[in-house]
Order: structure tokens, then C-alpha cells, then sequence
């Protein structure tokens, strides 16, 4: 293991990110807060309870785990796919380092990016709203899980964008609507049969379910399902990046 | 002598058919400088990627240090160091983080020393903190050769070093490397720089569409392939030869006063001695002379005539 060389990736990732940290930091939880004005406090006085929880308290999960996937993707991607951009993809490509080790450095600092994310989002909601954990391990479990997955999600796309277009395609035309529809604002029981039923093809689903379920004990769906499609989700995108650096795929002539 | 990279069979073609690299066989010697001498689009810079892992091979072997660069590929990288052709680099790092960085990648542990010593050798200890696009492209070239340096590679590449880079630095560059050779690097770069060729190299291999056409040492090179010219100045002007002279290799210059003599400098008998006599009988005065040796230019150009 080339300890050294994943430090190296992970500290410089780490290092873009306190050097950009309006646009890695500030500007999420900026975003959410004023969601959090708009939905929580504006709209969210004069809608009802969902499942006994306040709107309010109701829309934090859901909006934690919209601003970590596009974020995990967003952060990811580009960490990848700026230095096949700028060139410096030679020095990474040329060094002793195995993909597995090249993953840790970048989807590790990816994903420490979405979580820290994740985390001052939650703090910036307790100035809005009162909220309860009743799951802290199971809660902290689908952060971990989902930004990591995420990451690794980016990095694909990362590798496989040749343009900045593609880069923010995925994101803007897949994560976001998926995000929207998959209950961040609603339970999706709000919904008429048949939209429940095609409902449950949207991944996101499962994470938000899942995620709601560790702060309030209510889900739309099974929590073992949440769990295991995440980790389903997770395999897929490591068989995905290990079949890219066998081949080389976008990133060897 | 000790063979430090051994390439086999070398080839590369890419899916539209192109063959960059045709069957290359190819031996290095430990601590020598190899220069890669070819016209653009040669394969020069394709044969060093798939030796530093960047491109992949079609078909064939390399090895470096005796491992497989592709089976022992973290053992045969982390003894080779790359300088780029193209100006790539982290443009908003500072000097110091991006060189400290390539160490780290390359399995180094931390050597702030190692790292000084290196950025004060080029000239870039003054800028360590500045961020590498504040910098001239010259100095985003010495950048370039620090990163390379940072892991204390034993084999350097260094493609195209001085395209576009200033008399200067030509200069402190060629210092440098004979410095890393002293150090026992093993240096191979590539260029169509035919005087940084002629300069620096112990061995040259030139390479053309893809193919080694030739690998021989610098100097027997310029030897075997070099002809000499004897320029010979006249007093008075000479519209025509001599009968007893036209045998003899000579063109008279336009002005008619220089008499131009090409002769094989390997040979033996290289008949000027039996020329001036010839001319002093025939009242020809001669007011200066010299010889010149034709450069590896010329040979080089000859060689890719010869080869097309």
C-alpha cells in the first residue's frame, strides 16, 4: 500500500477545498438555509403535520441528502476530472499508485467534503427548527454510506466527462430532479397510487426514506431496503471504476 | 554495461488503424544520457508514455530496472521520473505544495530538505510560495522538472525540455542534467533539437514514423556519417578547373573566389595534401583555408532521406 501517495491525493483534494471554500462550503449551506426560509419557515406555518413531525423538522433529512448528492457528485467529479482537464492526469497516471489507493485520495476527500457539508447543514437547520436524532449510529451510517457511494458515483462521471457540459449534466439533469422527486419535500404516501408505485424506481427514495427514519423513526419504505439498496448502489460503482482502470478507459490512450 | 530499461517489441497502434510505434526493440545503460532524436509526430513521446505508464501498449515488453512496467508497475514507477512536454500543471498550488506533492504520490515519505535542495538547484527557492500561474513558462517548465525530481528518481525522461524555453535556461537545464548524471540518474530525453542532441547525449536513437532507424553513440555517430569540407579561399578568381583537377570532389563558389573540397573524414588518404600540390602547380594561390565538419543536422536530415 502506497500510504504516502493516498496522503498526498487526500491532502491535496482537502487542501482545493479550504483554498475554493466559498463555493465547496458556504454556498451549500447557503442554498439550504434558504430553503429552509422559503419551505421551513415561509410555507412550511401553514402545512400540516407529516407522520406526527413538524414541516419543518419533516424537510431537514430530505434536504441533508439533496445537498450531499449533488454535492458528492458535483465535488468528485470535478476532482477527477480537472486534472484530465489541465493535463496534470500524467503525474497520477505515471506514479506507483494502485486505483484502489487513487480511490481513497480522491473519493476520500470527496466525501469528507459531503459530510462535513452535510453536517453544518444540520447545524444551520437547528436556527430554523426544532429536530430530534433518535438514531444517531443508523443516522451517521446513511451519511457515510450515501457520500461515499456518491463520490465514487462522481469519480465516474468524472472519468467519463470530456467537456464541462457533461460534467454538470449528470448533476443538474439526474441528481436534482431524482432529489426532488424522491420525497425530500413530501412523504411520498402524499402521492396517488400510481405515482407511489413509479416512485419506488427513484434510488433516492430509499436514501431519503432511510435517512428520515433515523431522525424520526417514520419511513416511506423499509429501512433494510434503504440499507441494502445504498449498498447495492455502492457495488455497482466499484465493479464500474475497477472495470475503468483495467482498461483504461478514458484515461489511457 | 548495465541495461536499466530494456524495451521488446514495442508496438502501438490506435483503434483508427495509426501505428505510432512499430515493433521497437531498445536498450538504456545505467547512467548514461540517450537522446531521443525524431521529426514531430515520430513517436517519441508515445514510446516514453508507455514506459512511464501513461499509454498503454498494444504489444510487446518493457522493463525498468528488470521489472515489467506493467505487471511491477510500482516497482518499476517509482524509480522513473517524468518532465512533460506540455506546460501541465496545478495553477493555483503554491511551488512548494506541488512539488512536496508529486513526493508524496510517488511513496516518498515527507523531505523538506530533499524538496529545498531540489527547488534551489532550479533557480525556484525564491518562488516556493508563489502559485505555479503566476509563473513564466519557463519557470513552470523548472516547476515540471522539480516534481519529477521530488521523488529522487535513479531514471529521468524529459520530453521535449527545452521547446520554447530561452537561451538561459537551455543552458542551466544542460547544467542540470549533467549535475543528475554525476548524481548516477540515467537521463533520456527526447527532442528535435539536434544541437541539445549533439550537446549532451551519449547515445543517440532516432526514430521516424514510428520505427528505430538507428541507435549508435554520439561520437562514432558523427564519425561514420560525418563528412569534412575544405574550404579553400582564393587570391584570384577561377572561372574554370583545371583539366588535371576535375577528377577530384570540387565546386567553385559563386563568386569565384572559394574553391569548396568534401572528403570523408574517416579515410585514410583524404587527398588534400596531393590537391594543394595539384594547385600550386597549376598557379593557383591559395589565401586562407579551413575545414569544417558536417553537424549531426545534416546527418540527421540525410539519415531521414535515406529512411523515406
Amino acid at each position: 500500500m502506497n500510504y504516502h501517495g493516498i496522503k498526498a491525493i487526500y491532502f491535496f483534494e482537502m487542501n482545493r477545498t479550504w483554498r475554493t471554500i466559498m463555493q465547496s462550503i458556504a454556498s451549500p449551506v447557503l442554498s439550504t438555509s434558504l430553503y429552509f426560509i422559503v419551505f421551513g419557515t415561509a410555507i412550511g406555518s401553514r402545512m400540516v403535520e407529516i407522520d406526527g413531525i413538524s414541516y419543518g423538522a419533516f424537510i431537514i433529512p430530505g434536504l441533508v441528502m439533496m445537498t450531499l448528492l449533488t454535492q458528492s457528485v458535483s465535488n468528485a467529479s470535478f476532482g477527477i476530472y480537472f486534472p484530465k482537464f489541465s493535463g496534470t492526469i500524467y503525474e497520477l497516471l505515471s506514479a506507483p499508485v494502485s486505483y484502489v489507493e487513487i480511490l481513497l485520495g480522491y473519493v476520500g476527500a470527496a466525501a469528507t467534503k459531503s459530510v462535513l457539508v452535510g453536517v453544518l447543514i444540520l447545524i444551520t437547520a437547528r436556527f430554523f427548527v426544532e429536530y430530534q436524532i433518535e438514531h444517531p449510529f443508523w443516522m451517521v451510517s446513511f451519511l457515510l454510506l450515501t457520500s461515499v457511494t456518491f463520490c465514487l458515483f462522481g469519480f465516474i462521471i468524472g472519468i467519463w466527462a470530456d467537456g464541462f457540459e457533461k460534467l454538470q449534466l449528470i448533476p443538474l439533469m439526474f441528481i436534482t430532479p431524482l432529489a426532488f422527486l424522491g420525497g425530500s419535500f413530501y412523504s411520498i404516501n402524499m402521492l396517488p397510487p400510481i405515482w407511489q408505485t413509479i416512485t419506488l424506481f427513484n434510488p433516492v427514495v430509499y436514501l431519503i426514506s432511510g435517512f428520515r427514519w433515523s431522525f424520526y423513526g417514520v419511513s416511506d419504505v423499509n429501512v433494510e431496503i434503504s440499507l441494502a439498496m445504498t449498498v447495492l448502489f455502492l457495488v455497482i460503482c466499484l465493479f464500474v471504476v475497477r472495470w475503468i482502470f483495467k482498461t483504461g478507459y478514458r484515461l489511457k490512450m | 554495461m548495465e541495461t536499466v530499461i530494456k524495451v521488446e517489441k514495442l508496438s502501438k497502434s490506435y483503434a483508427d488503424g495509426f501505428e505510432a510505434l512499430k515493433e521497437i526493440d531498445l536498450e538504456i545503460n545505467r547512467g548514461e544520457i540517450f537522446a531521443l532524436l525524431g521529426p514531430n509526430g515520430a513517436g517519441k513521446t508515445t514510446l516514453i508514455s508507455i514506459i512511464c505508464g501513461i499509454v498503454n501498449p498494444t504489444s510487446g515488453l518493457v522493463l525498468a530496472n528488470n521489472f515489467d512496467v506493467v505487471k511491477d508497475y510500482r516497482a518499476a514507477r517509482s524509480i522513473l521520473g517524468l518532465v512533460p512536454q506540455e506546460l501541465s500543471t496545478d495553477a493555483f498550488e503554491s511551488v512548494w505544495r506541488a512539488v512536496s506533492f508529486s513526493r508524496g504520490l510517488f511513496g516518498k515519505p515527507r523531505n523538506d530538505a530533499h524538496i529545498e535542495k531540489t527547488l534551489r538547484s532550479l533557480s525556484l527557492w525564491d518562488k516556493r510560495d508563489s502559485r505555479i500561474m503566476e509563473l513564466s513558462g519557463g519557470m513552470k517548465r523548472r516547476v515540471l522538472i522539480a516534481k519529477a525530481l521530488a521523488h529522487e528518481p535513479k531514471i529521468l525522461f524529459l520530453d521535449e525540455p527545452t521547446a520554447g524555453v530561452d537561451v538561459e535556461l537551455r543552458r542551466d537545464m544542460w547544467q542540470l542534467v549533467r549535475e543528475l548524471r554525476q548524481d548516477g540518474v540515467t537521463i533520456i530525453l527526447t527532442t528535435h533539437y539536434i544541437e541539445e542532441a549533439e550537446e549532451m547525449a551519449d547515445r543517440i536513437g532516432i526514430i521516424s514514423k514510428g520505427q528505430l532507424i538507428l541507435v549508435e553513440d554520439k561520437n562514432k555517430l558523427m564519425q561514420k556519417l560525418g563528412k569534412k569540407q575544405l574550404k579553400l579561399s582564393l587570391k584570384n578568381k577561377l572561372n574554370q578547373l583545371p583539366e588535371a583537377l576535375t577528377d577530384y570532389p570540387l565546386t567553385i563558389s559563386a563568386d569565384k573566389l572559394d574553391l569548396l573540397y568534401t572528403f570523408d573524414a574517416q579515410s585514410d588518404d583524404n587527398g588534400i595534401a596531393n590537391l594543394l600540390k595539384q594547385l600550386s602547380q597549376h598557379d593557383i594561390e591559395i589565401g586562407d583555408l579551413n575545414t569544417s565538419q558536417s553537424s549531426l543536422e545534416e546527418i540527421f536530415v540525410q539519415l531521414l532521406k535515406d529512411s523515406a
